[in-house]
């Protein structure tokens, strides 16, 4: 038996060790199986503490945003209270109303809360630390998140309920739309990178990253995403498929119980993930900071590990987004789409063609 | 990890939410009743349907979208590739460009974005 070589800079030799462990004491097809079961495990247990830790901490960044405490009696400083709200769940009863299709109620609970885990694997948490290093990865990544809006505009129809189809109409109208903005401002920087692969375009950051070294077009591309993901995933200012005030709960409205909790954490493992694509692209995702070929502060910078690094950028991102949500108000469904179509949409295409522009000519780092 | 792990995450997907509606199915009281079954919709009985014909502002947006994204999609290839090929990739992409912008800016002077 090999000795478990725990780095906390480079997960992939406590990956590979595992690995040839696994198929050492099993055989080689039983030890792979076990592997990715083992996998697969991992991902679900992030997922779950994910969803736990940030409903906790958008629920306490709202309270003192708003001078209020926030969560503050189960466990020390309401740590404990999304665990009770979960477990709570679970006993409630799960409502099914008679007029409802069943099939597709239960169905969109299901394409709702996989597209974003599915989407959890291709995501780089730090050096070797990737479930699927796809050489289409951002593609991947782009395409089956947009498989989401099919289980809210499941959900809104199925329900037969007339806030619950508003309100997906209206969330499915804002996430198609939005999605372009994404996907083109995201393109803005593929154009540097020059391939789609996640841990090629990490490494194409190794000396300084993208929102620094791409020149105007990318600090224009990385407003443009922040907005449109931000709307992508149904967050405020942007939230008006759940406006509380005017249609109960939007696509949810008549789910109950377990069932809406996996809305809820879809809704939140979403705004990971587009943190983390963010993260990854414009900011070097798990790559330290470094300047081009200044030795001393590379190597200052290398001490602090790449999981740091990159559950750090994350959380800058998410303060922004939370942030946005407490101080705009929220938008009607007019100037949202005005938003994108008129503005967002031309002003992406023209920042990417900009950005050609800078890779032709060499005007990037 | 190849491409071959995507079926498990799609099976722990599945697990995931089908674990939870179980558990939740186990140990979650179950007492039927009429008014349980009615939509949350406002107290009153619910008049009508709500699978209706809804308004076509959505759809006019959906076609958009639809136009934009196989943009976007043949926008990917042509991204990745765009340093090597340099200035003709650059001048196509423009002429593609025009003529998809030409269809949003038909579809603005038509209405079809004003929203009333």
């Amino acid at each position: 038996m090999t000795l478990l070589n725990f780095s906390i800079y480079d997960f992939s030799a406590l990956i590979n060790s595992i690995d040839a462990w696994l198929v050492e004491t099993f055989s080689p097809t039983l030890g792979h199986l076990i592997g990715l079961v083992l996998v697969g495990t991992c991902f679900l247990i992030f997922t779950a503490l994910l969803g736990l830790s940030l409903v906790y901490i958008e629920r306490k960044i709202c309270a003192f945003f708003q001078q209020r405490l926030g969560p503050m009696r189960v466990g020390f400083w309401g740590t404990a209270q999304t665990v009770a709200d979960i477990i709570k769940l679970l006993f409630k009863e799960s409502l099914i109303t008679k007029k409802s299709d069943k099939f597709l109620f239960n169905l969109a609970a299901f394409v709702i809360m996989m597209a974003p885990f599915i989407v959890l694997s291709a995501i780089p948490f730090a050096k070797g630390l990737q479930a699927l290093d796809l050489n289409i990865g951002l593609f991947f990544i782009i395409s089956v998140s947009s498989i989401g809006v099919t289980g809210i505009l499941l959900a809104g129809w199925s329900s037969n309920n007339k806030y619950s189809l508003i309100g997906a109409m209206r969330s499915g109208a804002q996430i198609v739309s939005y999605e372009l903005s994404v996907a083109i401002s995201l393109m803005t920087i593929v154009i540097l990178t020059g391939s789609l692969q996640l841990s090629e375009i990490i490494a194409s950051q190794s000396d300084g990253w993208w929102i620094f070294k791409g020149n105007i077009p990318a600090i224009i591309a990385f407003g443009v995403y922040i907005i449109a993901s931000t709307a992508e995933t149904n967050r405020g200012p942007f939230d008006m498929a759940e406006a509380e005030s005017e249609i109960t709960a939007g696509f949810h409205t008549e789910y109950s119980g377990i069932k809406f909790a996996f809305f809820f954490l879809a809704e939140y493992v979403n705004f990971f993930i587009i943190s983390a694509v963010g993260a990854t692209v414009f900011f070097g995702g798990w790559m330290p900071l470094h300047i081009g070929d200044a030795t001393f502060f590379n190597s200052a910078m290398d001490v602090i590990p790449p999981i740091v690094w990159f559950f750090g950028k994350i959380a800058v991102i998410m303060f922004f987004i939370m942030w946005f949500k407490w101080t705009f108000p929220r938008l009607r469904i007019d100037q949202l789409l005005t938003l994108e179509w008129k503005y967002l949409l031309p002003i992406s295409i023209i920042n990417l063609l900009l950005m050609s522009i800078v890779a032709l000519k060499g005007w990037h780092f | 990890m190849g491409a071959e792990s995507l079926i498990l995450f799609f099976i722990f997907g599945i697990l995931l939410v089908g674990g939870g509606i179980v558990v939740s199915y186990l140990i979650a009281p179950s007492s039927k009743n009429a008014i349980k079954d009615e939509a949350y919709e406002c107290g009153i009985p619910t008049k009508g349907e709500s699978w209706v014909q809804f308004r076509v502002g959505y759809y006019l947006f959906a076609i958009l979208f639809l136009i934009f994204e196989v943009e976007t999609i043949f926008m990917i290839p042509w991204a990745v590739v765009m340093k090597d090929l340099g200035m003709v990739a650059f001048v196509e992409i423009i002429i593609f460009l025009a003529i998809v912008l030409l269809g949003l800016l038909y579809a603005w002077n038509r209405g079809a974005l004003k929203w009333d």
